[in-house]
């Protein structure tokens, strides 16, 4: 089932134009990721979905009902611009946080002690936010977001401005989540995090949706038939076949495309004339998929 | 709290130093006329120890005497030369004491120099006392006293327009926090921008009003308790202790005060407070939404003074104009456009509404106000959506312009 359902999406500033005709898909229970250089559209769109700025035109389905104002409670979000009340208590804090998603105070008070628990905060819990070191403090920021148990929860750019070991913990709770049956949608430019965490993802640029589909299926649509071959060839004068050749302490090592040959035939064939120390078909990363795919929009 | 505390405690600090006669002043007088006596009272001794010049300076100087009064030989027509000595600068009060006193001596002399008794001129001096009454179209008749009428209006005028000021710097105070912390896109990502706008205005404004309250009780407890320590009676405690108000009136034997009675006997309590209350709430909502605008255009306090001018101006129009012209005549035509514009008419209406003002022109003023709160709200919801999402850009009034204009 989609969880998040957008058609046809428009929206202006002025006369920029943010999004234009934009579709998405998220599947519930996935984790999906939005990547897109900066200014492409992504906060404009996720702002839209969190009902912050109203949108032009188009539709939006939060489990297939036409997205409206109560749907805030299904919806956890953690902008990329975030902060805390800085002389507020922590749990007055997520009390407050939790109440304004329309949480019951005995309710609230009971999630607020097991997620303090959980990410080892309880002995801070009745500190000011400006007596907790940052690391603390983007916990306690995390926990503001999921308190109301949303089942999409929203990411802009999670893990800018967390440190490595807050960054680790933070998405170990992200797939805890997923695994608990919420959706996820996140963005980031962070391509790394995004090829080991994403189910799905969607690649946007200049207000346009440029590639969608999931991790898995991109890559493998974006298989070059290309492989790396090192070898240690037998005869000096072998003048191996591809391109982009390496020599070193007579090991080879080049770049070699499979035309109409199955890779088996091919590596038969390079046995023959040496020994084989790697052979590996040559996967671009997401990192790759996305530049080339916008280089390829640009050049349209 | 605080405020209440400090007034009483310098109302305990005044009215110990008035009771205390340790405080009196000694003055030292020196006068090569031989004439002027003046009399001591409850504030100044005065001392004639035939001293020359020197000496009393010294006694000044010693500190045995507060002051030196200096009176040269003096021509009748034109009393120039005297000089007062001091070692610390003497209060305006007391010299403006000193000129009356010797004053009054002079005009004492010349008269009796052309032959006339003081005495007779004093027995032809008449004291004329206006009272007002107010008609109404009813047939009913009302003691009025511009006095009574020009201390509330006075009074009203200035709690609202601080009230206003006060409350509305905390409104923008509170957007600015919440913008500069980036804690904004998390509150309207849950509720809609115009609602946490105006829960911001209407949460300061319960704060301010109760805040208001509760100085206004403390401020009647403390000064009721300091006051009866030192013996005095506040008047509205007197009033009450009078069993009737037949019994008030004729115990009270000076005319004024009981004109003063009769006229706070005449006045609407009910109405001065309600309109007190509806253009208090409804100045600050007014204003209230402009502050919370202003706060979300900017991302500092300090950036805020940019567009503090259009808030200002009307409120110190208004201010201006309450003293200018609405307490000197509440009926003029500058005091009716400054109660029926909503901009100035919380300060302004304030001052018109105890001298009595035709129920058409309040309702009609009331009725403005409210159409100018809807409308500056949703004027600033429009900015305020904006401007809580924009961060690090140069707003100026061009851009707020634009963001007016876009839905």
């Amino acid at each position: 089932m989609e969880i998040l359902s957008i058609r046809s999406l428009n929206k202006s500033y002025g006369s920029h134009v943010a999004l234009k005709d934009f579709d998405l898909s998220v599947s519930q229970g996935k984790i999906f990721g939005l990547l897109g250089p900066n200014g492409a559209g992504k906060t404009t769109l996720i702002r839209i979905v969190n009902q912050i700025i109203d949108r032009d035109s188009g539709d939006i389905f939060i489990n297939e009902q036409p997205l409206k104002m109560d749907h805030v409670r299904n919806i956890g979000y953690l902008p990329e611009e975030r902060g805390l009340y800085k002389g507020m208590k922590v749990k007055e804090q997520l009390l407050y946080f939790a109440q304004i998603k329309g949480i019951k105070k005995t309710e609230a008070k009971q999630k607020i002690t097991d997620w303090l628990e959980k990410l080892n905060l309880t002995q801070w819990k009745d500190k000011k936010i400006q007596d907790l070191s940052k690391g603390m403090a983007q916990k306690v920021q995390f926990i503001a977001t999921v308190i109301h148990r949303p089942d999409l929860l929203i990411l802009d750019e999670p893990f800018s401005g967390f440190d490595p070991v807050n960054a680790e913990i933070i998405k170990n709770e992200i797939l805890e989540l997923r695994n608990q049956g919420v959706t996820i949608l996140l963005s980031t430019h962070r391509m790394e995090s995004v090829e080991l965490l994403c189910d799905e993802i969607a690649m946007v640029n200049r207000s346009r949706k440029i590639l969608d589909g999931t991790v898995k299926s991109i890559k493998e649509e974006a298989k070059t038939n290309i492989f790396r071959v090192k070898m240690i060839p037998q005869n000096v004068d072998f003048v191996p076949p591809g391109e982009g050749l390496l020599r070193q302490d007579g090991i080879l090592e080049f770049k070699l495309s499979l035309k109409d040959q199955k890779p088996n035939d091919l590596l038969r064939a390079l046995m023959a004339e040496g020994e084989i120390l790697g052979f590996e078909e040559i996967v671009p990363s997401i990192e790759e998929i996305f530049i080339q795919k916008i280089n390829e929009s640009h050049g349209e | 709290m605080v405020f209440p505390t400090i007034l009483g405690l310098f109302l305990w600090i005044g009215l110990s130093d008035a009771t205390t006669s340790e405080n009196r002043k000694v003055i030292e007088v020196v006068d090569e006329n031989n004439s002027f006596f003046l009399e001591s009272d409850e504030l100044y001794s005065f001392s004639y120890g035939e001293l020359g010049q020197e000496n009393a300076k010294l006694l000044v100087q010693e500190g045995a005497r507060f002051g030196f009064l200096y009176i040269p030989d003096l021509d009748v027509t034109n009393p120039d030369g005297v000089i007062f000595y001091s070692e610390e600068t003497p209060p305006i009060s007391m010299i403006t004491s000193l000129q009356l006193l010797l004053q009054r001596k002079i005009e004492a002399f010349r008269l009796e120099a052309s032959g006339i008794d003081p005495m007779i001129l004093s027995s032809y001096k008449t004291n004329v006392d206006i009272q007002t009454i107010i008609l109404s179209e009813a047939g009913g008749e009302r003691v009025s006293n511009s006095v009574v009428n020009y201390a509330i209006g006075f009074l009203a005028g200035i709690l609202i327009y601080t009230f206003i000021f006060v409350y509305g710097n905390q409104v923008m105070q509170g957007v600015i926090e919440e913008k500069s912390s980036r804690i904004i896109e998390i509150l309207v990502s849950s509720l809609k921008p115009f609602q946490l706008m105006m829960g911001k205005i209407i949460g300061i404004g319960a704060v301010g009003l109760t805040q208001f309250l509760i100085w206004i009780l403390l401020i009647t407890v403390v000064s009721s308790v300091v006051m009866g320590y030192f013996g005095m009676k506040m008047p509205q405690q007197q009033m009450l202790e009078m069993s009737s108000q037949q019994e008030l009136f004729s115990t009270v034997d000076n005319p004024e005060l009981l004109e003063v009675l009769q006229m706070v006997q005449g006045l609407d309590f009910a109405q001065v407070t309600l309109t007190f209350l509806v253009y208090f709430v409804g100045g600050f909502l007014l204003y209230g939404a402009f502050f919370a605008a202003i706060g979300a255009a900017v991302d500092s306090p300090s950036d805020a003074q940019q567009f503090m001018f259009p808030v200002t101006i009307p409120l110190l129009v208004a201010y201006m104009g309450l003293f200018i012209f609405v307490l000197d005549d509440p009926n003029s035509n500058v005091s009716f456009w400054l109660s029926i514009i909503p901009f100035t008419s919380p300060v302004a209406m304030m001052g018109r509404v105890s001298f009595g003002v035709p129920w058409q022109e309040l309702a009609l003023s009331i009725a403005l106000l409210v159409a100018g709160f809807l409308s500056t709200t949703w004027l600033a919801g429009k900015i305020y959506r904006i401007g809580i999402l924009v961060h690090g850009s140069k707003v100026n009034y061009k851009v707020l312009w634009k963001w007016l204009k876009q839905n």
